[in-house]
C-alpha cells in the first residue's frame, strides 16, 4: 500500500509539471501571436518601456559599478599568483559583456520588474479586472502580455548595454585609482581585447532575458487566484522562475555562441 | 420567429475536476426583459453567467443569443458578441490604472475605436446619468467609496449602449440605502437601454425591484422559474424557504457543528 502511494504520487508530481509546461507552452504561444498581430496599443507600450527601461536605470547603474569594481579587485589580488596583474582591464570589460551585464542585470531586472507584473496582473485577475477588459471587447493577451513581452525584449539590451558600460568605468576606477594602474594603457588595453561579438552575445542574451522576465511576471500574474495570498506567491514564482530561467537560458545561450 | 428568446440556455453543463457545477441549465430570457437568478452561494450563479459571457466554457448544451449558438465561437466573432453586452462586476472590477472616465470610456475607446474626446463626452455623460458629476470622472477608482464604484461600474457597463446586460450581485456590500439607489439607477438605464438583463443576487429586495421574471438555480439546475409577481406563490417549498430567508427547510446549508 505505501508502495502505490509512493507511485501515485510520483506520478501525480509529473502529471502537474507536464500540466505547466502545457498551459506555459500555450501562454507563450498566444503572447507572441498577439505581439506580431494588430491591433497595438502603443500607450500601453510607452508606459511599460519607460516603467522597465528607464526606471530600471539606477539599480541597474549601481550593480554594474560595483560588479565591475570587485571584478577589477578580485582579478588584481588573485591574478598575482600567476603573475597575471596586467590582465585586470581585459578581464573586466570580456567579464562585464559577455557575462555579467547581461546575467547580473537580468537578475536584478527580474526581482523588480517581474514582481511588479506579477503583482498587477494578479490582483487584476482576483477582482476580474481581466475579465472585465473580455467584456469590453478587448484581449487581455494583447493589451496585457504583448506590449510587455515586446517592452521587456526591447528594454533589457538597452540597459545591458548601460551596464557594460558603467560596469567596465567602475573595473577603470578601481584599476586607476587604487591599483595604480596607468588611465591611457587601462583604456587601451581594454578597446584592445573588445570585439564585436562580445558586446552583441550579451545583448542578444539581454533581449532573450528581457522577454523571459516579462513573460513569467505575466504568466504567473495571469495563473494567479485565491485572493491576496495567491497574489503573493505569484509574485514569489514570478521572482524565482524568472532567475532560474535566465541562469539556463544563459548557459544555452553562450553554448550556442562560443562552443567550437 | 417574433417570440425567439434574446438569450436561451439549453441543455448546459459545466465540471471543474470531479465537481458537477452545472448540471444542465435550460433558461429563456424574453427580448427586454430582466430576469433575476436568484440562489445560494455556491450553486453555479456566476459560473452560468461567465458561461453566457464566455469567459468559461461549458463542457457541453447550446447559448443562443438571437438565435445564434455562442459556444463554438472563434475569438473574432465572439468579440463581435461582446461588442453588445455589458457586464457590472460584483467588486466593479474597475482599471486602477486608469482614470474614472477612462474606465467607463474604456469600451469605447479599445472596443469601438472611438475618438479619446469624443469617448470622454459619452463618458460623462452616462457618468450623470448615474448621478456622478464631472469631477468624479477625473478621480481614479481607488479615491472612491464602494457605492460610487458600483455607479461607475453601472455607467461603464452602459457606455457602449449595449443590448445584454449583465449584473452580478449588484447590490453585495453596500447599505441598504445606496443599494436602493443602485437598484433605481440599474431599473431606469436598462429602461432607457431598452436591453434584456440577466441579474444574479441573494438580495431578495434587489431581485423584487428590478426582476420581470424570476428564477432559482439550486444544485446547478433552474429550479423554479416563472414571473416576479408570482415568486411568493411559487409553490417551491426551495423557493420559499430562499425567498424567506429561513435556516430550515429543505434546503440544507453544510454547517459542521462545533
Amino acid at each position: 500500500m505505501m508502495r502505490f502511494n509512493f507511485l501515485a504520487m510520483i506520478g501525480s508530481v509529473i502529471l502537474q509539471f507536464l500540466g505547466a509546461v502545457g498551459r506555459l507552452t500555450l501562454f507563450t504561444a498566444q503572447g507572441l501571436r498577439h505581439c506580431v498581430t494588430p491591433k497595438f496599443y502603443f500607450r500601453i507600450l510607452g508606459r511599460q518601456m519607460l516603467q522597465i527601461g528607464y526606471f530600471s536605470l539606477p539599480v541597474i547603474g549601481l550593480t554594474a559599478f560595483f560588479t565591475g569594481a570587485v571584478l577589477a579587485l578580485q582579478i588584481y589580488v588573485g591574478g598575482a599568483r600567476f603573475n597575471a596583474e596586467s590582465l585586470v582591464s581585459s578581464i573586466v570589460v570580456l567579464g562585464i559583456t559577455r557575462e555579467l551585464g547581461p546575467v547580473i542585470g537580468g537578475l536584478m531586472v527580474a526581482g523588480r520588474v517581474s514582481a511588479a507584473m506579477a503583482a498587477e496582473i494578479g490582483t487584476m485577475r482576483v477582482t476580474e479586472q481581466i475579465d472585465a477588459l473580455t467584456t469590453l471587447s478587448t484581449n487581455p493577451y494583447k493589451y496585457l502580455v504583448a506590449p510587455r513581452l515586446i517592452a521587456g525584449a526591447t528594454m533589457l539590451p538597452l540597459l545591458v548595454l548601460v551596464a557594460d558600460i558603467i560596469g567596465v568605468f567602475g573595473g577603470f576606477v578601481v584599476g586607476t585609482q587604487k591599483l595604480g594602474f596607468n588611465a591611457g594603457t587601462y583604456v587601451q588595453n581594454t578597446i584592445d581585447f573588445l570585439h564585436a561579438d562580445d558586446v552583441i552575445s550579451g545583448l542578444v542574451k539581454a533581449s532573450i532575458f528581457g522577454f523571459l522576465i516579462s513573460l513569467m511576471g505575466c504568466y504567473h500574474g495571469f495563473m494567479s487566484k485565491g485572493g491576496a495570498q495567491g497574489v503573493g506567491r505569484a509574485t514569489t514564482n514570478a521572482v524565482v522562475s524568472a532567475s532560474i530561467m535566465i541562469l539556463c537560458a544563459n548557459y544555452l545561450i553562450t553554448e550556442m555562441f562560443f562552443a567550437q | 420567429m417574433i417570440d425567439q428568446p434574446k438569450i436561451s440556455l439549453s441543455g448546459v453543463q459545466k465540471h471543474f475536476g470531479p465537481k458537477h457545477v452545472l448540471r444542465g441549465i435550460d433558461l429563456d430570457v424574453p427580448r427586454g426583459q430582466s430576469l433575476v437568478v436568484i440562489g445560494g452561494s455556491g450553486t453555479g450563479k456566476s459560473v452560468m453567467l461567465k458561461c453566457i459571457l464566455g469567459l468559461i466554457r461549458p463542457d457541453s448544451g447550446q447559448i443562443n443569443i438571437d438565435g445564434q449558438d455562442i459556444t463554438g465561437l472563434s475569438n473574432r466573432d465572439r468579440e463581435a458578441v461582446m461588442g453588445r453586452m455589458g457586464m457590472l462586476f460584483q467588486g466593479g472590477a474597475l482599471f486602477d490604472s486608469l482614470q474614472v472616465w477612462e474606465n467607463v470610456a474604456f469600451g469605447l475607446i479599445q472596443g469601438k475605436s472611438m475618438q479619446r474626446e469624443k469617448a470622454r463626452e459619452v463618458a460623462m455623460a452616462k457618468l450623470a446619468q448615474v448621478g456622478l458629476n464631472a469631477a468624479v470622472g477625473e478621480l481614479s477608482p481607488s479615491e472612491l467609496s464602494g457605492g460610487m464604484q458600483k455607479r461607475v461600474g453601472l455607467a461603464r457597463a452602459i457606455a457602449t449602449d449595449p443590448e445584454i446586460i449583465f449584473f452580478d450581485e449588484p447590490t453585495t456590500g453596500l447599505d441598504p440605502i445606496m443599494a436602493d439607489v443602485i437598484n433605481d439607477l440599474i431599473v431606469k438605464c436598462v429602461r432607457e437601454l431598452g436591453a434584456t438583463t440577466i441579474s444574479i443576487t441573494h438580495d431578495m429586495a434587489s431581485a423584487r425591484k428590478i426582476a420581470d421574471r424570476v428564477a432559482m438555480i439550486y444544485e446547478g439546475q433552474i429550479l423554479w422559474h416563472g414571473p416576479a409577481s408570482e415568486i411568493d406563490r411559487s409553490g417551491n417549498d426551495h423557493v420559499d424557504q430562499f425567498i424567506n430567508g429561513r435556516a430550515d427547510g429543505p434546503i440544507q446549508m453544510q454547517v459542521r457543528k462545533l
